[in-house]
Formats: structure tokens, C-alpha cells, sequence
């Protein structure tokens, strides 16, 4: 965790806590409604931040949250919105993120937000308010069964039935958010007991008996791993979220750097192995690289770190990376097996089995010979470019991968965090912005949520402020939560958001394109809002560039700017993401799409194909 | 790979919204429950959920995995491949009028069934077994007019002495 994060005004109750978040709080043993035990939990966890939204049946717990020094509370404009700034926060600091909202449609509004952090692990606790305990069942006013609706997208959640359950639920969703895989748990609180008394007593110790994630790998299958290892020859580390969550880029650069492995990244990996390292090939998948698929897909063994074999990483299953061998390291023992069956599967967390392995490879002296494979992955890697150099020059327009590549520069490598939208911008600045930091690029991965990007970068402003904050948006996505503009606004979270904008729902129409006949139905954006003038109106500087001179002086004063700042960056419909595996495809057959674009653009130019192009209309 | 019976036996907390927890998630995966039965266990604060699925052996490995990741589930056991006693309990709801009434009560006798209800052209039989024994029955019953048949769900216990 990073220093510089966002400090709390007052000293930390639990400072010097002897033993855990119970004894050491101020609170402990103080008479005390029902309310003002959920916020005293919250502290006692040593929450600084909350982002909620208020309403009926959460107003005793805002009432007590009203009186607390130690919580700062970040009014969202949307419920989804907050669960997603609490996201952005917990994926930024690596804490538990914290989103209070009231009954009903506040519960329901959160359903998305809760999804998304379920599908990419991240550690939540989402407060509901619930009508009270007697009318549950009823459909009284603002009732919803919030418990039910959220039970296949949460880790674990409680319904409160008594006001002396509280600290002990508070304690136990805590533990179960960050441990073991992480993930959202959900309280959902009648308002009825946030009225009555307790004696608050919060517990030191938690102990769930049914409950024990293993965190150390059985040392035989490490054994085994390191043998594999040993006499592999085309080894691949398949990096994934998990090697950010359980904190192990260390481990994972030294097996990379100190074996001459290739490693290649998920989406949710990105940062976790720095850009500049010789041997990260960086993103692989459906618009991975062409030398990144290639060496996932020919190597003999594939050493999977908290990674999941997503459909999204693998293309076609039955034809994926046929020659290797599996490692698969994972906490959670039903993702092993899962998609692809492991030669050698270990249950534990990354960083210690990893630690071991390491130990294990380097006691024995045992060390592939990787000289000829990394070659010849080298060799890919200068002869199959991302995209054909020619594929970038286009006179008179921006291209979406230059613009980025040029801010990637712009941004500091140690003091910044990029977000992004879901869609073509997700990809283009998976592929053009360089990441040196785990916890600095935050997408939503597995549920792909347009509308995560703006709040999550709202979230990370808060808990970095001296940090540059930028959100890669599309003009898609940028209107599906663009009322957080406000929060930012309010708040001052001095976030900068670069919207691509194309007019067009831009990664659907290149399905369309590409595999129906070119039909657009129902993706043209032709009458968007003047995104200038409505980041203004929330009190955000705005400017709008559309031709490539004007990229870089727009950046400048982006990063700049003391606050909240948009870019609009008018590009043409017809840019696409490539290279690209067709869905469902076979990694090997990426659509040989760098080369197919220059034909493109030849014939465009040579006004054989100027129906597809934007028309004159930059 | 082709779908076999799995029996589970699946010791959870005993509280509101477990069962809809453990059943949610196999429905959520693709997989039909045969059969399904649940009750407390010597401890008040566990209940036991017998389950039924038919599954091949890998989608069955990944929901006994889903299963264990339930913060609710405290132990799951795998009877299938275990010498295990299986048991169910049926009532049969039989049309006897008075001509045929010894032939159906004969019938229960004979698989150790008990007459629980008797109406003016009806039996109500109660049997435990097999699954073999209760269709025997149900066969041999079935020639009479069934009018009405309501089952409890199978539950099983190991035979060995460490049980779930």
C-alpha cells in the first residue's frame, strides 16, 4: 500500500490498537444506537472514505455517520456511481471499499456495481438500508429484496436481524471482502434496528468456522511445478488479476526476469508486470498482440497466476496453446479445472506460492533453457508490430492509438492511474498505455461495465489527490454515468477524462462491420450532447480537438489543470481496434487486421471505399 | 463424458436463506436437482442438505467447488463413490374401493408399508426404502390408480464411522 494516500483529518482511532480492530477502538463498550454502531464498525475497520447515497431508510445511519470525524462521506449522484467510486478506491488502494445507500431503488441501483467488483474480485462492503424487520415481506414502500437479488453476485451478504449482531457482521464482512479471493459483501440493515440500543462491542478475533481460504501451496505440487518448469522449453507466465490482489509483481517479475520466461498480461494484469520489461509482451487475448497470442499459444508450458482462462484470453477452446503443459496457481480452487485442465494445480495465494517456487527453483539450481524460445519470441515481436506503422497515418485525423500513445508519455509512471470505459477505448489504452504499477490501470474486465470508468477514477482521485487521474472514455460510455461529473466537481476529485469520440457505439459497429454485413443497426450516436458544454455545466474546463496538431497542447493543459478536466477527442467511426481474434476464433488466426486496415485506408483514399469513412464530417 | 447420479450431502449453517444460497448456485451453473432434502442435524446451529444431480464428472467437480466457496457451507461430502445408506420416504395416496381395499393393503404388507389413512374408496400407504423397492411399489400400486403421490427427498448417511 502506498503512503501518499488520502489521510483522515483526526488521529486514527484504532492507532496503536493492541490486538484488533475491537480493543483499540474508542468506541468500545459505549451505549449506542443500532446507527451509530454500523458507522463505529465502519471505523473501527479504519474507514476514512464512504461513497453512498442517502434516502428513507438509510437516514438514521446518515444521521450518525453525521457525527463521525474519522469518516469523510462522497455524495454520489447516482447509487451506481458510488458503488463504482468505492470500487475505483478499493482497486487503487488495495483496501476494502465502502458504499452506503438507503432501500429499494438505492439497493437495487447498486446491483451493477456490485457485479462488476464480483467479476473482477475487488474487496466492497455495500450498506443497504431495508425497510423494518416487522414489514419485510410486505412490499412496503421502497422494499426490495435486496439479499436475494444480489445472491449470485456477492461473496457473502447478511441480513441483520438483531441490533447485537452488528459489530460481530461488520467484522466478518470485512475479513470475507479481503481475504481469501476478494469480493463484494453486502449488509442489508432494516431501519428499525438502526433505532435500537446496544452496548457496541466490537470483536478483536473473527472466526468463521466455514470459512478458511488455503494461503499456502501444498509444497509437493510446488515441487512438481518447479520441475515442470525445469525442463520446459517454451515457457509462458499468463499473468492475471490475481497477481495484483495478492500483491505478488515482485515474485512474478523475479520468475519472468530470473528464468527468462515471456509473460503475457490480462486486462486485469495490466501493471502488474511493468511495460518496460524485456520480457512482458504485454496484453494477449482477443486484441492482444500478435507476437503475445502467438507465444501463449505455441509455448510448452503455461504458468497461469491468478488467471482464469477467460474466453476473452483463450479464443476457441478446444485449440488453444494445444502443446502445453498447465501450472495453474490460483486461491480459488474452482477456477482450477475450470476452463483448462492443470498438470499441476495449486490452491493458495499468489505471493507465498509464488515465494516458494522461487525458493524451490533456486535451491535446486534448476533453471530452463529459455535462450532459443525467447529469441524467437523476440523475433515475432519485431516482425508482427501491434500495427503496422503505416496503419497510423492518416492525414487530418486523429488516430485514437497516436493520441494515446502520446499521453501514455505525458503521464508520470509512478504518480498516475488510468481508467477507462468499456468498448474500443478500454482496448486502445490497454494497448497504448504503458503501465509501470500494479493498482494503476482500472477497467472492468470481467462484466465490462460502460460507466465504470468516470466514477472509478472519481474513487482513485480521492484516495490519490496528488495524482494524475485519467479516464479513457468513449462518447458511449461517457453518458451512461456522466452525473458523477458532479461528484467530481463537488468533491474536488481532479479527474481528467479523454473522451474517444467516434459518435457511434464504436466496438459493436466494428462487429457490425466486420461480421453483419456492415448493418448499424442501432449504434450511431449522431446526436450526442456537446460534451464541452456539458462538463462545463457541471464547472469542469472542457475543450474539444479534432485535428492531430491539437492533440498534444490539449493534453498539456489537461494534466495541467488544478481540477476536473474533459477532453473531447473527435475521431473518425471507422477506427478500429486491431489486431483482433474473431469471437469465438483460434488465437493463433487473429484477423490480420493491421494489414487489412492499410488496404483500407489505400482504398479509401483511392475513393473505392468511401462509404465506410465518416463522411467529411472531421 | 457422460452424466452420472451424485449424491451430496452438504452440512450448512442452519439459518434463513442458506437453502436458497446452495440451491441458487447449482440452478445458476446449468445443473437440475433430481432430489433435495433438508433438516436439522445433532447440532441446531448445522442443518444437512442431501442433493441429488446428475452431472459428469467435471461439471460436477466445479459445482462441489462452487458449493465450498459458499461461506454458509461447512463441509461437503461426496457419498457416491462411498458406501452409503440411502433412504426416502413416500406416501401413496391409492384408490381402494372396498373390493379391492385387501389386495392394496396385502401389497403394502408385503414391502413392509404402513397404512396411514383410510377413506371410504381410498388408502394412504407410507414407505421408506431404496429407490429399486419404492418403484417396485409404485409399479405394482400404479395397477390400482394412484391418485396422488408426494415424496420427501432422498437423504443419505455414510457407513463409515467419520460421516460428514
Amino acid at each position: 500500500m502506498r503512503e501518499d494516500k488520502w489521510q483522515p483529518m483526526g488521529p486514527l482511532a484504532r492507532a496503536g490498537a493492541p490486538k484488533g480492530p475491537g480493543s483499540g477502538n474508542a468506541k468500545q463498550g459505549m451505549r449506542m444506537t443500532g446507527a451509530q454502531a454500523v458507522i463505529a464498525s465502519l471505523e473501527a475497520e479504519g474507514v476514512e472514505l464512504v461513497f453512498g447515497y442517502p434516502g428513507g431508510h438509510a437516514i438514521q445511519i446518515y444521521d450518525a455517520l453525521y457525527d463521525s470525524t474519522l469518516i469523510r462521506h462522497v455524495l454520489a449522484r447516482h447509487e451506481q456511481g458510488a458503488v463504482h467510486e468505492a470500487d475505483g478506491y478499493a482497486r487503487a488502494t488495495g483496501d476494502v471499499g465502502v458504499a452506503i445507500v438507503t432501500s429499494g431503488p438505492g439497493a437495487t441501483n447498486t446491483v451493477t456495481g456490485i457485479a462488476t467488483a464480483y467479476m473482477d474480485s475487488v474487496p466492497l462492503v455495500v450498506v443497504t438500508g431495508q425497510v423494518p424487520r416487522a414489514v419485510i415481506g410486505t412490499d412496503s414502500f421502497q422494499e426490495s429484496d435486496i439479499v436475494g437479488i444480489t445472491m449470485p453476485i456477492v461473496k457473502h451478504s447478511y441480513l441483520l436481524k438483531s441490533v447485537g449482531d452488528i459489530a460481530r457482521t461488520f467484522r466478518e464482512a470485512f475479513h470475507v471482502a479481503k481475504t481469501g479471493r476478494p469480493g463484494p459483501v453486502l449488509i442489508d440493515v432494516p431501519s428499525d434496528l438502526a433505532q435500537e440500543e446496544v452496548v457496541f462491542e466490537y470483536p478483536d478475533e473473527v472466526n468463521i468456522p466455514s470459512y478458511k481460504p488455503t494461503y499456502r501451496g501444498n509444497a509437493r505440487q510446488v515441487r512438481a511445478a518447479a520441475a515442470l518448469i525445469a525442463e520446459s522449453e517454451r515457457p509462458v507466465l499468463y499473468a492475471g488479476g490475481g497477481v495484483v490482489s495478492s500483491s505478488a509483481s515482485d515474485q512474478a517479475c523475479r520468475l519472468m526476469r530470473d528464468f527468462g520466461i515471456p509473460a503475457v498480461t490480462t486486462l486485469m494484469a495490466k501493471g502488474a508486470i511493468p511495460t518496460h520489461e524485456p520480457l512482458n509482451l504485454g496484453p494477449v487475448g482477443m486484441h492482444g498482440s500478435k507476437y503475445a497470442n502467438r507465444a501463449l499459444n505455441e509455448c510448452d508450458l503455461i504458468i497461469a497466476c491468478g488467471a482464469r482462462f477467460s474466453d476473452r484470453v483463450t479464443g476457441r477452446i478446444d485449440s488453444f496453446a494445444p502443446h502445453a503443459k498447465v501450472i495453474h496457481i490460483d486461491i480459488d480452487p474452482a477456477e482450477i479445472g475450470k476452463v483448462r485442465e492443470a498438470q499441476v494445480p495449486i490452491v493458495g495465494d499468489l505471493s507465498i506460492v509464488l515465494g516458494a517456487l522461487l525458493e524451490e527453483l533456486e535451491s535446486a539450481g534448476a533453471r530452463p533453457d529459455t535462450a532459443q524460445w525467447v529469441e524467437e519470441v523476440f523475433g515475432w515481436r519485431r516482425d508482427l508490430p501491434v500495427l503496422d506503422p503505416r496503419a497510423l497515418e492518416v492525414p487530418g485525423q486523429i488516430v485514437p492509438e497516436v493520441a494515446l500513445a502520446q499521453l501514455s508519455g505525458m503521464l508520470d509512471p509512478q504518480r498516475s492511474i488510468v481508467t477507462t470505459e468499456v468498448g474500443q477505448n478500454q482496448m486502445w489504452a490497454v494497448q497504448f498505455i504503458d503501465r509501470e504499477l500494479p493498482r494503476t490501470f482500472l477497467s472492468s474486465g470481467g462484466l465490462g461495465t460502460m460507466g465504470f470508468g468516470l466514477p472509478a477514477a472519481i474513487g482513485a482521485a480521492l484516495a490519490f489527490p496528488d495524482d494524475q487521474v485519467v479516464c479513457i472514455a468513449g462518447d458511449g460510455s461517457m453518458q451512461m454515468n456522466s452525473q458523477e461529473m458532479a461528484t467530481a466537481a463537488v468533491n474536488g476529485a481532479a479527474v481528467k477524462v479523454v473522451v474517444l469520440d467516434n459518435r457511434a457505439l464504436g466496438m459493436v459497429r466494428q462487429w457490425q462491420k466486420l461480421f453483419y454485413g456492415k448493418r448499424f443497426s442501432a449504434t450511431e450516436l449522431s446526436d450526442n450532447p456537446d460534451f464541452v458544454k456539458l462538463a462545463q455545466a457541471y464547472s469542469w474546463e472542457a475543450e474539444s480537438v479534432s485535428s492531430p496538431e491539437e492533440v498534444q497542447g490539449a493534453f498539456e493543459r489537461m494534466l495541467a489543470s488544478e481540477g476536473p478536466y474533459l477532453v473531447d477527442v473527435r475521431i473518425s467511426r471507422d477506427q478500429a481496434v486491431f489486431p483482433m481474434v474473431a469471437p469465438g476464433g483460434e488465437l493463433g488466426c487473429e484477423l490480420a487486421a493491421a494489414d487489412c486496415r492499410v488496404d483500407e485506408w489505400e482504398r479509401a483514399r483511392n475513393g473505392l471505399a468511401g462509404d465506410d469513412l465518416d463522411g467529411g464530417e472531421l | 463424458m457422460s452424466e452420472m447420479k451424485h449424491v451430496m450431502s452438504v452440512l450448512v449453517e442452519n439459518k434463513s436463506g442458506v437453502l436458497s444460497r446452495v440451491v441458487g448456485l447449482i440452478s445458476r451453473r446449468g445443473f437440475n436437482i433430481e432430489s433435495l432434502s433438508v433438516g436439522p442435524t445433532e447440532d441446531p446451529s448445522r442443518s444437512r442438505i442431501t442433493i441429488i444431480v446428475m452431472a459428469d464428472d467435471e461439471a460436477y467437480e466445479q459445482i462441489t467447488k462452487q458449493l465450498n466457496k459458499l461461506v454458509v457451507v461447512y463441509k461437503l461430502q461426496d457419498l457416491t463413490n462411498d458406501s452409503y445408506i440411502e433412504r426416502e420416504l413416500v406416501l401413496f395416496k391409492v384408490s381402494a374401493p372396498p373390493e379391492k381395499r385387501s389386495e392394496v393393503v396385502e401389497i403394502a404388507n408385503l414391502f413392509r408399508a404402513n397404512i396411514v389413512d383410510v377413506g371410504a374408496s381410498e388408502l394412504t400407504i407410507e414407505a421408506t426404502g431404496s429407490q429399486n423397492k419404492l418403484q417396485g411399489m409404485e409399479d405394482l400400486l400404479a395397477t390400482y390408480g394412484i391418485k396422488e403421490i408426494t415424496r420427501t427427498g432422498k437423504i443419505a448417511i455414510s457407513r463409515n464411522s467419520k460421516g460428514a
